[in-house]
């Protein structure tokens, strides 16, 4: 019961914040919108048993992110609004129609997936490939925490060293586009 | 209704994806498409962890901190882009960037 009053209030929150971003007239509503939107989707995660990857949410994307979005709507001083010309061949409303068949068909992949969720669970199920590890008594350190860092650096290494990588080139391209003269 | 199954999730999930392509699709200032982009990921990262919950299986958080980290990696690039595209051509419409060079 508490579960589903949980689940319900951020469902209806999050979906609600993803409109007002989508449909705020201004830059800076929509960078704030998106804040509390991330926020949210980090206690949904909570709930979810995923208190590292929460807290990871709020660091990276409500955080790091969303500063570098707010720096770059002030970095964009825009005279005049930039929904104001619209191109004439455009068709907006193709948009939303587009975007309509793109939830009718996530939704059928979902609901086959259940089936085919249920007709495997019927015949064996899937076994974890990556089970939970058993996590020591350490009185400071959340047991998802010490899980997910053992996974990280066993089964995951070599991913999460080109991750690293990507950072460093990304940090570097950034730069580079962004700097005047090199 | 009362009892909260991964079908939930996936439902809500794919509501939010929706709504992220909305805004690529029908908006037309740059940085608000990055915003929806970035909403798609949050979308596609409630799915991974509400199943690794329902399987118990550890994978689905692990992807979704590369997945975080793609798009801050994705947010930079990107926004470096716009900020050069506005230094030369002062607009972020969309429908004014439409030549691939200058």
């Amino acid at each position: 019961m508490a579960e589903a009053i949980v689940f319900w209030t951020l469902a209806v929150l999050i979906l609600g914040l993803g409109v007002m971003v989508i449909s705020a007239r201004s830059a800076v509503h929509s960078v704030l919108f998106l804040v509390v939107n991330f926020l949210l989707v980090a206690v949904l995660y909570v709930t979810l048993n995923a208190e590292f990857v929460a807290v990871i949410q709020v660091l990276v994307y409500a955080g790091g992110i969303v500063v570098l979005y707010l720096f770059v709507v002030m970095l964009v001083n825009l005279k005049k609004a930039p929904e104001r010309y619209a191109d004439p061949r455009r068709i907006a409303w193709t948009g939303t129609l587009l975007a309509g068949a793109v939830l009718a068909e996530v939704i059928a992949i979902v609901y086959a997936s259940v089936s085919s969720d249920e007709a495997g669970a019927a015949g064996g199920g899937f076994g974890a490939d990556t089970p939970f590890a058993e996590c020591g008594a350490g009185p400071l350190v959340s047991c998802n925490t010490e899980q997910l860092g053992w996974v990280l650096y066993t089964s995951y290494l070599i991913p999460f060293e080109l991750a690293s990588m990507l950072l460093l080139v990304a940090m570097v391209g950034a730069i580079v586009l962004a700097k005047r003269h090199l | 209704m009362l009892e909260i199954t991964p079908l939930h999730y996936s439902l809500l999930s794919a509501a939010l994806f929706m709504i992220g392509v909305i805004g690529v699709l029908v908006r037309r200032n740059v940085i608000i498409i990055f915003m929806s982009i970035e909403l798609i990921l949050n979308a596609v990262n409630i799915n991974l962890i509400a199943l690794s919950d329902r399987l118990q299986d550890l994978a689905g958080q692990v992807f979704v901190v590369f997945v975080i980290a793609v798009a801050a990696a994705e947010a930079a690039v990107g926004l470096g882009i716009i900020i050069a595209f506005y230094r030369n051509k002062e607009t972020v419409n969309i429908d004014e960037i439409q030549i691939m060079r200058w």
